[in-house]
């Protein structure tokens, strides 16, 4: 395929450059704008290093080009508080979001769990859930899909420095969100959502636990079948997404243990946390990408229907 | 160390936390009936003890797979004992990552007066939002810097200042593990004295497991805490916590002032608490474990049911989390290690 869709992402941070590093190899998406407020951010500057086009005017410094340069996809790496408003302005520009925030005005996407039933129903904003989720929800999908599952619980064990001020200051807001999404995505009847910051040296790779109580007495060879299907799909986006133990049957218990370990683009590989997000988001866009490229998703008529 | 004869503390002032229904929540798999926390808070009101903490052993919000379903809700259990208390204040603990702010409202409205927000000794930023809002609704608010035995006295004061400025009025060094030697504990609730504000309050909360409860509490006493935590029968994680009648019976000769009748207290323990026990708390070798390695007490009969499924030594399971330096609320590890090590063995 030659012909790429054109992207912006927002917020250099270093969420939005390792993306940036990602979608360079993209065989589908080609990032032209890196937006910024700060003139002195040093992603900026790496961002032009990469051959980027820049701006440290936010996303009123990109809107005036993207017709011209024909942006169909943005990436918002900022935060909850100004995702809104960059929804509001790019997509009156005719683009598609994809919210690594924690604003979550669209609905929740984890790719290889619903992203095919957000696109079919024209959503033009898409939010990436937290790290945790993008860790865990495949797998609760993965045992609800054989069936039913009363309960979920994840637990997230982060390295201390992959853990942002964002997500120090509102802690609550990941525990909040991800037990929501392992209801709404996972497909849990009630979710439970715990994470765990460590300080060791080295940092530890991201640790993800979960456990499910299943109603019937679980089927296990169909949920560990079907949870193997799942790291497959995942290892696709995240090639170092390993199931560490498990499943684990006790009862009606399911537990699974799984280490994610990233590609080391930007953030560091111990930060699994972090690469699943700006994985997850790429692969998110690529699909969107793909329909773009082959006229099945045109997002501008899915923006009057909004 | 200072010999015990040389430590004077005549005429000090401390306030007495009980944790055994919250830390003994640990002990007892969470299971302790309403009317065993009603019986237990009604003798420990009695005995003049003043503060009373009820929770999940995880804090509000604790319930679940990786930690224990409790028996009843957070909610139950402290409606329960505001209903039977007369003086003692009751607080709630609230770990970030496990419970939220939405927890905290709920506890506040069942009667509590104290919140203590407890994160690991290096990141107390997490807790900025539940220390502020413990604060803006007006209650006596503690900051609860757990494992504090894994960094040195001056990185816990920089913590501790954080939980300050969030509107914390006083601050706890937590000894989760039982760790600390009498020494641990004077640099760092020293230095604490000596950096934070004048009117913050130092606490320290003990761990039997080398069987340094009592006299830990007692040099935290001399170095400038004025809150030591304590449970009746030492009703704990591990090898329990800081035996709360030998403590009072010790600060009694060395004439601290406690305000706890020794008698109640010593009743309280020997007819509640010790018949509730589901098996003694004492420093068997897996607790002694645990203080000898630095390893956060609750990880106890964890690694007891691991060693039992999967007939790997549970001594050697805890002694492995010590070394990876794990910490409190990494319960998962204990399975996911005890499979690991089930598959060496094989």
């Amino acid at each position: 395929m030659s012909r790429k869709i054109k992207a912006a992402i927002i917020g250099p941070g270093n969420i939005g450059t390792d993306l940036l590093i990602k979608a360079m190899r993209s065989a589908v998406i080609e990032p032209v704008w890196m937006v910024g407020v700060d003139k002195a951010s040093p992603g900026l500057s790496r961002a032009v290093e990469l051959g980027l086009k820049t701006t440290s005017d936010g996303v009123d410094g990109l809107l005036p080009h993207m017709r011209a340069d024909d942006i169909q996809l943005c990436f918002d790496a900022t935060s909850a508080y100004v995702h809104a408003e960059n929804f509001r302005k790019v997509a009156a520009e005719g683009a598609v979001m994809i919210d690594l925030t924690p604003a979550a005005i669209g609905p929740y996407c984890v790719p290889p769990v619903n992203l095919d039933e957000a696109m079919s129903a024209g959503a033009v904003n898409v939010n990436m859930v937290t790290c945790g989720g993008q860790a865990t929800i495949p797998l609760v999908a993965a045992i609800s899909q054989i069936q039913a599952v009363d309960y979920a619980e994840i637990i997230a064990t982060v390295s201390s420095k992959s853990a942002g001020p964002g997500t120090r200051k509102n802690i609550d807001e990941f525990t909040r969100t991800t037990a929501n999404a392992i209801e709404k995505v996972g497909g849990a009847a009630k979710g439970k959502a715990i994470i765990v910051i460590n300080p060791s040296e080295p940092p530890l790779i991201m640790r993800d636990t979960i456990h499910c109580l299943t109603r019937e007495s679980p089927d296990q060879q169909a949920i560990t079948a079907s949870v193997h299907r799942m790291i497959a799909e995942v290892q696709k986006y995240v090639p170092g997404y390993t199931l560490k133990n498990g499943p684990v049957f006790e009862g009606n218990r399911v537990s699974l243990y799984l280490e994610v370990e990233g590609l080391g683009d930007f953030l560091p590989k111990y930060a699994g946390n972090l690469d699943i997000m700006t994985a997850a988001a790429l692969r998110t866009a690529e699909i969107y990408a793909e329909k773009m490229l082959d006229g099945s998703f045109v997002p501008g008529s899915a923006i009057v229907a909004q | 160390m200072m010999g015990i004869e040389n430590m004077n503390v005549k005429g000090f002032k401390v306030a007495l936390h009980d944790m055994s229904l919250r830390d003994g929540m640990h002990a007892m798999r969470h299971q302790i009936t309403l009317e065993q926390m009603k019986a237990v808070a009604r003798g420990l009101d009695e005995a003049g003890i003043p503060l009373i903490e009820v929770t999940h052993g995880d804090g509000l919000g604790g319930a679940s797979v990786n930690y224990g379903f409790p028996l009843h809700t957070d909610e139950a259990y402290l409606k329960a004992v505001t209903g039977v208390v007369k003086n003692a204040r009751v607080s709630a603990l609230l770990l970030p990552g496990i419970g939220t702010v939405d927890d905290l409202k709920m506890a506040v409205d069942c009667g509590i007066g104290t919140i203590r927000v407890a994160t690991h000794c290096t990141e107390a930023d997490v807790a900025e939002q539940h220390i502020g809002m413990g604060s803006s609704m007006g209650l006596d608010t503690v900051g609860f810097l757990m494992m504090a035995h894994m960094i040195e006295p001056e990185e816990l004061v920089e913590q501790a200042r954080l939980m300050e400025s969030y509107g914390a009025n006083c601050i706890y060094c937590t000894d989760s593990a039982g760790y600390m030697l009498p020494d641990d504990v004077a640099a760092r609730i020293g230095l604490l004295r000596k950096e934070l504000k004048a009117e913050t309050e130092i606490g320290f909360h003990g761990h039997h497991n080398l069987g340094l409860g009592v006299w830990n509490s007692m040099v935290a006493v001399e170095h400038g805490a004025s809150r030591i935590d304590g449970s009746a029968a030492g009703l704990g994680a591990g090898a329990g916590n800081t035996p709360l009648e030998v403590f009072v019976a010790v600060a009694e000769r060395m004439g601290i002032e406690h305000g706890v009748d020794l008698y109640k207290i010593t009743d309280v323990a020997e007819d509640i608490i010790v018949p509730m026990m589901e098996r003694p708390i004492r420093v068997d070798r897996d607790a002694l474990t645990l203080g000898y390695s630095g390893v956060y007490s609750s990880f106890l009969l964890f690694a007891k049911r691991a060693e039992e499924k999967y007939g790997v030594s549970s001594r050697d399971i805890l002694a492995e989390l010590g070394r990876r330096r794990t910490v409190g609320g990494q319960e998962d590890m204990i399975e996911d290690l005890a499979l690991d090590m089930a598959r060496a063995k094989r």
